[in-house]
């Protein structure tokens, strides 16, 4: 056959793309499991970070599984979702574009930008050694500047206080908005109020340095410099994921008291 | 002969026919990845693994490669290549993956890798491809390492992730420069870099017209 004949042509095509479509698969599907456990390592161990529990030289597996509980909580009702209504693996960041699984967000009180949200969420509970509760870590997002900020936020026990935040995805401008990594200023977070007497979300990352003294600054963190509206992204999704259209409902049953107490 | 020739063409492209310094290819994942060292360097042996295998599976077929479809034959080759480079990062360097994202699928794309298998790989047998492939990855690698110190110490005071210069926002003495953080700072980087290995190699620079 001639080496330009269309026939030829075609073969060619045809069998390199089978040897590649074989190639890709096979390192996609056999690499599978590895990449999962990898997935699996990094959300604990960012959800350990943000509980402020992450000490060197211990093992994230085992301290997960020793102090931390997992359940999946419907947002409308605040309580634990039904196994029904989910499907089992639950995917949370597939299910929030899923529209059997997430609701829109009226534009009004989209303050975090993100348009649809999932409507069960994964939230993990800190346990002392005694079984009482000691830190709730929430899986929040929104938007940043360029890309959207995915994060954990721990809370103390009384529903008030932050015991920690952290950010495992973004991709903000590496010195300026990427700072959001930079644990000195994620430091500046635990101990912060969520919550001023009448209930009301205060807590905000503001422009320039908190003024010590004043009133507001137990709900106030610095701003980073050079990065307003990274700054602004993160204080909105404060807002937007413990208000009543997030984790509100879920946040009044655990003052309730109706999830506080361990099921061991 | 052969092993004068062999030398030449490892070490060609690192200095005198650089593809980034000479040719001005594949500047777009220059700025990209290069604001830390960590990535630059994980960015460059991903882009030298694709460079050697592409070269050499194209050369391989270079016989059969009806010529009216070569550059997309060239395109799946190194796209399949690119593909499987990125789930291994995922599998086997998480942490240092999710930090590069699109930047290891954007291979694809690199100039440099279509521009070889085009202009060398074509027309060379299977190891001399390699070799071509392995020179212009350790040329490409060259300059983004360079770039890669550059910015990160200017623009954070660290080295592979380890505080240098003491900052001042931590009680040091150095204030940091932001724009080395951005990317039009490895423009200026690799402009220097390029005066400078002109001025050391002066036949490369092109005569006026």
């Amino acid at each position: 056959m001639r080496r330009d004949s269309v026939g030829y042509t075609m073969m060619v095509a045809a069998v390199l793309c089978i040897v590649c479509s074989v190639l890709v698969s096979g390192a996609a599907v056999g690499l599978r499991s590895r990449q999962q456990a990898n997935k699996d390592a990094f959300r604990k161990e960012n959800i350990l970070i943000a509980a402020g529990m992450l000490e060197k030289n211990q093992s994230v597996e085992e301290l997960f599984e020793a102090r931390i509980q997992e359940q999946l909580i419907d947002l409308a009702t605040g309580t634990p979702a039904s196994p029904d209504a989910v499907p089992a693996p639950y995917d949370q960041r597939s299910a929030a574009r899923d529209p059997d699984l997430s609701v829109g967000i009226d534009a009004a009180q989209d303050v975090a930008g993100i348009k649809r949200r999932e409507k069960y969420s994964q939230v993990y509970l800190v346990r002392q050694e005694n079984g009482e509760l000691e830190k709730i870590v929430l899986p929040v997002y929104g938007k940043g500047l360029w890309s959207t900020l995915r994060g954990f936020l721990a809370l103390e026990a009384d529903l008030n206080t932050v015991a920690g935040l952290t950010f495992y995805e973004h991709k903000e401008t590496p010195g300026l908005g990427g700072e959001i990594d930079n644990p000195l200023w994620k430091a500046k977070w635990p101990g912060k109020l969520l919550r001023d007497s009448e209930g009301a979300i205060q807590l905000e990352v503001i422009k320039g340095q908190v003024q010590a003294g004043t009133p507001r600054a137990q709900h106030q963190i610095d701003g980073l410099s050079g990065a307003t509206i990274t700054s602004r992204g993160v204080s909105n999704l404060i807002r937007y994921w413990l208000s009543d259209n997030a984790f509100g409902p879920f946040l009044d049953q655990i003052a309730k008291g109706n999830l506080g107490e361990s099921d061991g | 002969m052969a092993d004068q020739q062999a030398k030449d063409v490892v070490v060609g492209p690192i200095f005198s026919n650089n593809p980034i310094a000479l040719q001005v290819l594949g500047i777009c994942s220059a700025l990209a990845v290069t604001t830390k060292l960590e990535t630059s360097v994980v960015m460059c042996l991903a882009v030298i693994v694709v460079l050697v295998l592409s070269n050499l599976f194209v050369s391989l077929i270079r016989k059969f490669i009806p010529g009216s479809i070569r550059i997309i034959v060239q395109m799946t080759i190194i796209a399949s290549l690119v593909i499987c480079v990125e789930q291994i990062l995922q599998a086997f360097a998480y942490e240092i993956s999710t930090t590069m994202s699109v930047f290891v699928g954007l291979i694809i794309t690199n100039c440099i890798v279509m521009g070889r298998a085009e202009a060398y790989a074509m027309k060379n047998p299977p190891t001399w491809s390699m070799l071509d492939g392995l020179g212009n990855g350790l040329g490409y690698s060259l300059i983004l390492i360079v770039v890669g110190i550059f910015r990160e110490l200017l623009g954070s005071g660290k080295l592979w992730g380890y505080q240098v210069l003491s900052l001042s926002s931590e009680g040091g003495w150095y204030v940091p420069n932001g724009l080395m953080l951005l990317s039009p700072s490895a423009f200026f980087i690799i402009g220097l870099t390029i005066w400078a290995i002109r001025t050391w190699k002066p036949d490369q620079v092109e005569t006026e017209s």
